[in-house]
This record gives C-alpha cells, structure tokens and sequence, in this order.
C-alpha cells in the first residue's frame, strides 16, 4: 500500500479512537450535566468523574494525534480547513480549555460552591464542543472547505444543513457511547440502579442518534449529493449497513439483555461504520478538486513519520492495554460495592 | 516593507495573531516547564519517603502528585489550543513548511501519549499498586516529559536555523525530515530550554516552602519541602549560565541580526562594547552603561572580534531593538541572581549542614519562583521577537503566514478573556490545595479522602 494511503488510514484510525474513547468522555460530561442537582445527580456524577479521571487525557491525546498528522501528511489540506473553519476551531479550543481544567479543579475542590461552579463549566462546554467539532466533520464532508487559504465563506462553510446535523450527531454520538460505557461501568460496581439508570439512557439516546442519523442521510442527498451516492450504492455502502446492523443489534441488547460489555462492542462498531463509511465515501477527495495524492507531503517525510510511529506503537500500545487494564479490572480496593459507596464526592458532607 | 504583503495582510490581524500565540504560548509555557520538572522532583521525594519511611517526605510526595494532575490537566489542553492555532493562525507557515516540521510533533504526540498514559496510573493507581512499581510507572512520565520538551523545541529550532528542505516557486519539493529536525540551532535550545524547565519546577515549588518558613513554620515538613526542589534546582542553575553562554555563541555566530537587537549593536564594528540598560532610539542605543570589549570578548572569546550591527539590514528586517535587549538583559541579570542565590546556600551548607540563617535568604528563595518564570518568559521573547520579522528565519515572513480571514481580533479577544479565567482559577485551585490538610492515599481519588497520612 503506498504512503499516503497508510497515513490517511492512521490518521482515520486516529479519528475513530478519538470518536469512542474521547468522545465518551465528552458524553460522560453530557450525562453530568443532564444528571439533575447536587444531591440527586451526585451518585451519577460520582460514577462519570470515577470512569473519565484516569484516563481522559490519554483519551484527548488522539486529537493532538489527528491534528499533527494531518499537517504533516496534507499540509495545504489541514491549511485550508483550518483557515477557513477558525470560527468553530477556535470554539471548540475554548471549549477544551474550559472542560479539561474544570474538570481537574472540581476534582481538586471540597466544596459545594466551587463543585457546581466548575461541575457547570465541564458539563456546558463536554455539550458544545462535541457540537462545534461535528459542524467542522460536516463542512468537510459536504465540500464547503475549498483548497487555499480562508478561501471559504467563513459562516456558512459550517453553518449549513450537514454541518448542524452533523453537529447534532456528534453530540448525540458521545452522549450514547457514554451511557453504554457507563452501564457497565455501574453494573461491575454492583450497582445496579444505577446501571438501570444509564441503561434507560443509552436506550434513550440510540433512539435520538438513529434517528438523527436518518434525518442525516436525508439532509446529506440534498446538501452533498456526491456522498450521499457514494455511500448508498458505492463501497461504503457495506460499512453503512454495518452501522445501522449494529446499531439496532445494540438497541436489542440493551433492552432485553444484561449483556452490557457486548453493548459496548456493538454500540462502537455502530460509530466505525459511520466514521469509516464516510471515510471511504469521500475517498480519494479531501477538499473539492483536491485529492489524497496531489495533497500528500513528500514520500521522504511520510516515510519517517511512519516510521517513527511504528516504533512509538511498540511502546504505546503495551502502555495503553496497562491502562485501560488498571482501571477495568474491579479487584482493586476502590472497586466493589463497598469501594463505590464512598465514590461519592464529599460535596454532600460539606454542604 | 513588502508592500505586495502589507497590502495583503490587515495590520489588525496580525497583530491579533501575533498576541494571541503570545498570550498562549507564554501561559503554556510555564505549566509545560512544571509539566516537565515536577514529576522528577515528586519521584525524588517518593523514593526518599520509600527508603526512609519519613512520613513527612511521603506526605510532601502525595501533595506534589496531586498539584501535578492539576497542572498536567491544564498544560494537556493549553497545549491543544497551541496545535490548534498553528493551523488557525499561521496557515501559510502549515501550508507549506507543515510537512517539514511534521516529523518532531509526530515523536512529541507520542512522548506526550506516555506521558498521559503513565500519570493516569502513577495518580490514581497509588494504592494499588505495591510501592516499588509505582514509583518505577513515573520514571516514564520523567523521560516521556523530557522528550516532548525536546522535540517541541526542534521544532522552533527550525525555525530559527531552517535546514532540510529545498523549494521551488513557494512549494516544498524535497524533504529531510531529520536534518530539519536536528538542525544546527537544536542541541543549544533544547538543552537551555530542558534545564530552564528544571529551574522554573524547583525554585517555584521551593518558593512555596520558603513562603511557610517565613511565616514561621519550620517543622521538618517545610524544611524537606524547600530543600529537595531548591537543591535540584541549584545543581541546575550553574550549568544553565554555562549552557546560556553556549546558547548566545550559537546565536552570535548563526543570527548575527538577533545578536545585534539583544546587544543593541546598530553600527558593525571591532572591539564593541557590552551594553548594559540603555534605550533604542533613532537608530541609537542610548544611555547604556558600556563594558569595554566586553560583547567582543564574550560573543568570541576576542576583545578586537567584529561584531556586525543592525544596519547590516534593512530597517524593515530589524526586530524590535529594545525589546530584544532588555528582554535578554532580564534573563541574564535574573540566572545570575538566581546563581547568586544558589551560591549562598551551598555555602552555608558546607560550613554547617545547614540553610543561611539571615531571614533574607528565605526572602529572596520566595522570590526565585517567580524570578525563574519572569526569566524564562524573557528568554522565551529574545528567541521568538529576535527572530521578527521572519517567522522562519530569511525564509518566510510572520505577515506571509497569517490566517487572512478577517475578525482575528475577536478570537485574541476570546482567548484572552479565557485565559483570564484560567489564570484565576488554576491559582485559586493550586492556594487550596496548599492549605488543605487531608491527602487521600491516592492523590486524585476522591474515594479515599479522609484517610490521613500523618
């Protein structure tokens, strides 16, 4: 497989990690939001902070990922969209700013006050940049992003149809990889009313997500005709279908079964079909009128940069699998049910 | 200037670019060089603490870890926003030369994979894992740190001395990844820039203790406290003067220009003199105190060498004389303040196992932390407004590379007002957790909050 090839696809592989284990973070703090006041919300809250706090960075690192490798893979690519989508780029920056502080000083403060203040900021802005970042996903798959520099119209290239659908979808998507997650989060806690819970809002939000996603393809034959055929008849169609299969088989599980760690297998190979369907979809076209091959850098420097990544995977995919073991593992002394009572935060003694 | 340019680009934006990779730069910067330093300095007390068994060392290791997650958190996604403004702001600069200085951010999101990876079970896995491979899981974040600081700055380096590519009519057409990378200008700046981020780390965490001393609170707890990062950061401080004097010969030789504006040189001449103070005005440097020879000397060890002057250039490719100057002569008079400093307790300590007993030791050891990060920031300016108004050094102008697009000024706006808030908050934060007495086992789980330490 040439060069180029294999970077776009690390670069999508990128993506697709960033969608489902970031994006989950981004959903957990939709859920924080959502989850109702101090005393109420405070054993759902207790669960999210206790499933994202280990590992969110390491989650938000395949954004970081995903934006070097494209200026170094499609330099004038990630110039274009960048200059022209600096609007919801800056937002969505200001939005991780916001989330990721607010999120380490809740977890440094005691009190009520200064819990909901910053409880608030993580909460709003987990909603926001999800949205802000789909509107970019959008303006680049409906074509709205032409090649040079600000080229684009500045509003509309990402307030348009697809981008707001798409923005709607990514929001939607994070809140139901969240949910997934979290019931079986609660369910190896031993908790089960609140694995009830996260259930009844993983059902919730796969519905709303199905239906946004065919509300999607609707706007998309309207608003960018060319992916909208490519991915209902040409080679994305199998990873659409993929979806929609996994998708509903995900739905099924949810409702009559307890099988929630095969929810969370299905529930992301719903977001792959999706994420990989419009990749193919658009394939070999970045921008309007600029394919993969006339934007791709020089062999020289995808060569070392692949490289390179070869042997950083041999030290980061050990380290990840450590990770994701540490903390899903629930023999440690803060798991189990008596762990998880005292997860709560102090927010209650204090107030 | 180039009219073709300055009619292209909208004064207004520039600047608006140009202050707010500033502002976030120069905030990212200090909790990086914290980012880079602490977890030495908390894996330092965390073996102490293991070998002794002194409670109070392991306490101090718990709190240090525990300020770390915060400020890690807070440098992870103020790190973001720079990867983001360097498409948003300088696309001209990621259009073209992206690919050039791609390789570097490639290794640097790597080391800043293991480093995220490695803090999230060295913070939360406190207690589950036995202490011994604990403290072996924050060797990674030290190397992993270390590395990203490194590879960041090959990237400015390029900057500087830009090697490894050749260009026809503004595109790249062949690339060197690795010569771009280790370019001539990266062994002085990574090494000045690494051992800055040690200094910065010690002396702002010793500064904390001395602050406790001086109200009174000598207990052993603060006395271990102030010492074990004041002394990482005094074994540090002689060797950065010698790799700043290395730095500046670097500079001397490779960016006579910038040379020029730290020294306020316009004239080229033999024997020159080494200013201290003085202000630019009209092509001028005035009012300085001058050294005999003395720049001669020190740039190439030759009272009679030649140094060349700013109007070697043309006005339009002087960077901003005075800031230049005086930016270096605050780094400077701080490293050597700093040395001084150093030197006093090393001092005492070799008379009599001890800290100088004068309260205004302690004073001033309050002041370094501060003293540190005010140098580091001058520093940071000599290199990047030494370097106007080329972004890549005689190759691309910082107004070639802005983001045309109109409203700049409202995103400066933006990000300055959130930077406030950060600012505010990351500081309000970090004073609570300093006052706060109970440190769970684990320092960022909540589960366990009450268990007391000591």
């Amino acid at each position: 497989m040439p060069l180029p090839e294999i970077l776009l696809g690390l670069l999508w592989i990128g993506v697709t990690a960033y969608v489902l284990f970031g994006g989950a973070d981004f959903g957990g703090g939709v859920w924080d939001l959502l989850a109702g006041g101090a005393e109420r919300g405070a054993r759902q809250r207790a669960l999210v902070e206790h499933a994202i706090g280990p590992v969110w960075e390491a989650n938000h690192v395949w954004l970081i990922f995903v934006i070097v490798l494209a200026w170094t893979g499609v330099p004038s690519v990630f110039a274009a969209v960048a200059s022209t989508l600096y609007i919801p780029l800056t937002l969505t920056a200001l939005g991780i700013i916001a989330r990721g502080s607010a999120f380490a000083f809740r977890k440094a403060s005691t009190l009520l006050w200064q819990r909901r203040l910053f409880g608030a900021a993580f909460a709003f802005s987990s909603v926001v940049t999800p949205f802000f970042l789909g509107t970019v996903a959008g303006a680049i798959a409906s074509g709205r992003v032409p090649p040079g520099i600000a080229e684009g119209d500045l509003a509309a290239s990402w307030l348009n149809p697809t981008s707001l659908v798409s923005g709607a979808l990514a929001v939607g998507t994070a809140a139901y990889l969240a949910a997934v997650y979290l019931t079986r989060d609660a369910q190896r806690a031993g908790d089960a009313g609140l694995a009830a819970a996260f259930r009844r809002r993983a059902l919730a939000a796969g519905v709303v997500v199905g239906g946004l996603s065919a509300v999607g393809l609707v706007v998309l034959r309207a608003d960018a005709p060319r992916l909208f055929d490519r991915l209902t008849t040409g080679a994305a169609l199998p990873l659409l279908a993929l979806s929609v299969a996994a998708g509903v088989v995900s739905l099924a599980l949810l409702a009559w079964t307890r099988a929630f760690l095969a929810v969370r297998v299905t529930a992301a190979l719903a977001v792959v079909g999706l994420l990989w369907g419009w990749g193919v979809g658009q394939y070999p076209r970045l921008l309007p009128g600029v394919t993969l091959r006339e934007a791709a850098a020089t062999d020289a420097v995808l060569a070392a940069t692949l490289g390179a990544l070869a042997v950083g995977a041999v030290l980061l995919v050990p380290s990840l699998v450590w990770l994701y073991a540490t903390f899903q593992r629930g023999d440690g002394q803060g798991e189990g049910e008596s762990g998880d009572a005292g997860a709560f935060p102090r927010a209650e003694n204090n107030s | 200037m180039d009219v073709l340019v300055a009619d292209a680009v909208n004064p207004h934006n520039l600047m608006a670019a140009r202050l707010q990779m500033a502002l976030s730069l120069g905030w990212h910067i200090i909790v990086a060089c914290l980012g880079v330093g602490m977890p030495a300095i908390t894996l330092i007390a965390e073996w102490r603490g293991h070998r002794t068994g002194d409670p109070h060392v392991q306490l101090l290791a718990r709190r240090w870890a525990k300020a770390m997650g915060v400020l890690f958190a807070v440098g992870a996604v103020s790190g973001t926003i720079l990867s983001f403004e360097m498409g948003l702001l300088w696309p001209g600069l990621m259009g073209t030369y992206g690919e050039v200085i791609g390789l570097p951010f490639a290794l640097e999101g790597i080391a800043f994979f293991i480093e995220a990876i490695f803090l999230g079970i060295y913070l939360y896995a406190w207690d589950r894992l036995p202490p011994v491979p604990h403290l072996l899981s924050g060797i990674p974040i030290v190397i992993a740190g270390v590395a990203s600081a490194f590879f960041v700055v090959t990237a400015n380096a390029w900057m500087q001395q830009p090697t490894g590519f050749d260009t026809r009519e503004g595109r790249v057409t062949a690339v060197e990844p690795w010569a771009a990378m280790f370019n001539p200008a990266t062994p002085p700046q990574t090494v000045h820039m690494i051992l800055a981020a040690f200094m910065v780390a010690g002396f702002s965490m010793a500064a904390v203790y001395a602050v406790a001393m001086l109200r009174g609170r000598r207990d052993r707890y603060h006395r271990v406290g102030f010492l074990i990062p004041f002394t990482v950061a005094a074994v540090i401080t002689p060797v950065q003067i010698g790799v700043g004097d290395w730095a500046a010969h670097f500079v001397a030789e490779n960016q006579p220009v910038k040379l020029a504006a730290m020294e306020g040189v316009f004239e080229t001449e033999r024997g020159v003199p080494l200013h201290l103070g003085g202000v630019a005005v009209d092509g001028e440097l005035r009012y300085a105190l001058e050294i005999p020879y003395g720049l001669s000397l020190l740039a190439h060890w030759d009272p009679n060498a030649e140094i060349a002057g700013l109007n070697e250039v043309p006005t339009a490719e002087h960077p901003p004389v005075n800031v230049v100057h005086w930016a270096f002569q605050v780094m400077v008079g701080l490293g050597f303040a700093l040395l001084a400093l150093v030197a006093w307790q090393w001092w005492a300590w070799w008379r009599r196992r001890d800290l100088p007993r004068s309260p205004w030791f302690l004073r001033a050891a309050a002041l370094a932390g501060a003293a540190a990060v005010v140098a580091l920031e001058a520093g940071w300016t000599v290199t990047e407004v030494g370097r106007q108004p080329w972004l890549v050094y005689g190759v691309m102008r910082t107004s070639e590379a802005v983001n045309p697009a109109p409203g700049l000024v409202y995103g400066f706006a933006g990000v300055a007002a959130v930077y406030a808030v950060l600012t505010v908050a990351t500081v309000y934060v970090l004073r609570r957790m300093a006052r706060e007495k109970p440190v769970p086992v684990a320092p960022q789980e909540r589960d366990v909050s009450d268990y007391k330490v000591v």
